[in-house]
């Protein structure tokens, strides 16, 4: 067999691992591979920043459950890609970064543009490489991927000196991988399921507590066929968003720091607590020593690590989601010496109490004529895309406004930086999105503070005609940090004012967009429809309640039943 | 509670740095650590010595598992095993003391592996706790210099 460039390589297994798109910039180190992309039929994306690069292909990755792909250069293309990175790895996302590096022979030379690359992601990365021989391009590749998207996904790096990738290699025969050091476990444990599926049936106040997790691993659907056929009430946290329908009679909402009163009453009151995919965050626990506490605790994980790291739970089951899932719904199935309606018909009363929390405080919001409130922009977006878009959000209250007023039905799309909360994320990862589903309505919601931090990929939507549109928030605020200001730093604004802003309907001008602004709650409506109906990327510039809060809120460090309420 | 966890580790560039970056990462500590290959290529027993309550400990030995490179993580301070550490200590042997040093080097079973007309170099293996109380004894004496390996460890079989 003959062999072929390293660069040459490197596209075929980019192919034969199924990606057909990569977002990427160029530069010194990675030329060879960027002519090897010249010839072939790979879709690169040019993006305007390495930053953007990587939350597009995490996007795409979460909208399509397949893993992105970005390309940046050594350097400082490297560690612009950084911060994306660590936002994937935060939330589990299967991606495989490759970076150039300096040939073999000059690094640790402080070479040009050199920087150790593999040393800095080593923390924000599941794995990472360095490829010393073009000969082992082709296994490592095939390794990364399978680490990325196994498990517990997350993103891995593949570091590629120039001269490897400009060397020859023989393209090796594709193999199935088997790691010694690495064998994620997906069946759950039989006796663990008998356990949970018996504290399920004595339970009186069940919820179910929903990750991530759930969405990676596709189990929307055995989930949702357990809360409906078991009438257990379900609360998702930001990440689990879709993967229970938010307009369901059993869906409670978010729950945590911003999330429903609902929601963080049920949890404190629950008697068992089912908890899948989701890993006990502090924004979801508040004050943990009063977390749940008159719950025992069902934890459905496939990473060990996450059970019993925040909270002590009675029955852990390491398993993917899908699985322990579709276990449990099978030992409810075959069961025979129970009425399934008569379990059901038990949590009645536990409703009744769930309906008195929902009329009592449910999600509201203060209207004032014409001041456009920020919710009730997110509310008539909901109302007019039919609950059918695929929402990114920016990082602030933008992104909880997201999450509380528009109702997710389906997994994959709500796409947000949930764990390391990256302002700047939801413009290039409406680009990814969007790029996946060219056929589907995209929408950033974002803050006038957080879009300046990615603003520059509006070139990029232009350039592969990505008709993405941008609902701006427009508050003259950095607004989340200015409502902790108001409310635990006695108004005291320090550097979160915000009033010099470019103007954003000129702003999207420039770029060849459309740009619209409604500054009266009365102009919302028909701005959100000429937006949808506009073929194109379109800015809209909402002028909203400058002062207005996320509510309810758990103050930090307050145990999550200490809720401000509107 | 210190607790000593061994761990098998394919031996690839980089991994000492993922396993003490976690450490450093986590807020975890690590006492002492121990790193050599095992009889089987490409393969590296790391020993380490670490303190934590249980939580911590599991989360320790979970996380380690979590590493790529990681194949085995065994907390064998959960049931019997033996340690061993050696130490090097270079301490002053003058002549009115050189008799009562190599009096205390054969109570501990140890070796003079250097000597100068002002010293002797000792080489003492066994547990921590004995490699503490010579350190102790000879403390009086005058220790010029003195290097520990760390522990290593091993489980013992079942009876």
């Amino acid at each position: 067999m003959s062999k072929i460039s390293g660069s040459k390589a490197i596209v075929k297994c980019l192919k034969e691992q199924g990606t057909t798109t990569i977002f990427g910039f160029p530069g010194g180190a990675v030329l060879d591979l960027y002519d090897a992309i010249f010839h072939s039929d790979l879709h690169h994306i040019l993006v305007r920043h390495e930053q953007g690069a990587v939350h597009a292909a995490d996007a795409f990755s979460r909208a399509t459950g397949k893993v992105g792909v970005a390309l940046l250069t050594s350097g400082p293309g490297a560690t612009n890609g950084v911060t994306g990175i660590a936002t994937a790895y935060m939330d589990s996302i299967p991606m495989v970064v490759l970076t150039g590096q300096v040939p073999t022979k000059l690094i640790g030379n402080d070479a040009f543009q050199e920087v150790d690359i593999v040393g800095i992601t080593r923390p924000c990365t599941k794995h990472n490489y360095l490829v010393k021989s073009t000969e082992e391009l082709v296994p490592t590749l095939r390794e990364a991927f399978h680490i990325a998207k196994t498990g517990r996904p997350g993103p891995v790096l593949v570091d590629l000196p120039k001269d490897v990738v400009a060397g020859a290699c023989h393209y090796p025969e594709e193999e199935e991988i088997n790691m010694a050091s690495y064998q994620p476990n997906y069946s759950p444990h039989n006796r663990q399921v008998e356990k949970a599926c018996k504290l399920i049936m004595e339970a009186k106040r069940p919820v179910l507590y929903v990750g991530g997790g759930v969405i990676l691993s596709g189990a929307n659907k055995e989930l949702t066929e357990l809360a409906i056929k078991l009438n257990i009430p379900v609360t998702m946290t930001l990440m689990g968003l879709g993967a229970f329908p938010g307009t369901h009679e059993l869906s409670m909402g978010m729950l945590g720091m911003h999330g429903t009163y609902t929601a963080n009453m049920a949890v404190a009151e629950c008697d068992l607590l089912i908890a899948v995919g989701a890993r006990f965050d502090d924004r979801v626990t508040g004050k943990l020593d009063e977390f749940a506490t008159k719950a025992k605790i069902i934890h459905i994980d496939i990473d060990p690590t996450s059970i019993s790291k925040n909270v002590k739970v009675d029955v852990p089951i390491v398993a993917d989601c899908k699985s322990a899932l579709a276990a449990v719904n099978k030992l409810f199935d075959d069961e025979k010496t129970f009425s399934l309606t008569d379990e059901a018909n038990k949590h009645l009363p536990w409703f009744e109490t769930i309906h008195g929390w929902s009329e009592k405080h449910p999600l509201s919001y203060c209207r004032e004529g014409d001041i456009i409130k920020p919710q009730y922009v997110v509310e008539m977006l909901d109302k007019l895309t039919g609950g059918n878009a695929i929402i990114t959000t920016e990082v602030g209250q933008n992104q909880m406004w997201a999450a509380q007023f528009y109702r997710f039905n389906h997994p994959r799309r709500f796409i947000t930086s949930g764990g390391l909360g990256t302002m700047g994320y939801g413009l290039p990862a409406a680009i990814g999105a969007q790029i996946a589903y060219p056929e589907k309505c995209v929408i950033d919601i974002a803050g006038d503070g957080s879009i300046q931090m990615n603003i520059q990929e509006l070139a990029t939507a232009k350039q592969y005609n990505c008709p993405v549109k941008i609902a701006i928030l427009n508050n003259g605020f950095l607004g989340m940090v200015r409502q902790w200001q108001e409310l635990f730093y006695d108004k005291r604004y320090s550097s979160t004012v915000m009033d010099i802003s470019p103007d954003f309907v000129e702003l999207a001008k420039a770029y060849g967009a459309v740009g619209l602004r409604a500054t009266k709650t009365g102009e919302v409506e028909s701005v959100i429809k000429e937006a949808l109906a506009t073929d194109g990327i379109v800015l809209m510039d909402f002028v909203v309640s400058p002062e207005e809060g996320v509510y309810p809120m758990v103050p930090a460090g307050k145990a999550n039943t200490e809720m401000l309420l509107v | 509670m210190k607790h000593t966890i061994s761990v098998l580790l394919t031996n690839k560039p980089g991994v000492l740095s993922r396993v003490t970056g976690l450490f450093s990462g986590r807020g975890f500590n690590i006492e002492s650590l121990c790193v050599a290959e095992t009889l089987e290529e490409g393969v590296s027993c790391l020993t380490l010595v670490t303190k934590g309550d249980e939580n911590i400990v599991e989360q320790i030995t979970k996380q380690l598992h979590k590493l790529i490179d990681v194949i085995k993580v065994t907390d064998i301070s959960e049931k019997a095993f033996v340690e061993r550490e050696m130490v090097l200590i270079r301490v002053k042997a003058e002549s009115h003391t050189r008799a009562e040093v190599l009096r205390i080097i054969d109570i501990f079973r140890g070796k003079v592996v250097d000597v100068s007309p002002k010293s002797y170099a000792i080489e003492v293996t066994g547990a921590a706790s004995k490699i503490d109380a010579f350190i102790d004894i000879l403390r009086p004496i005058g220790i010029k210099e003195i290097v520990r390996t760390g522990i290593i460890a091993m489980a013992r079989s079942k009876k």
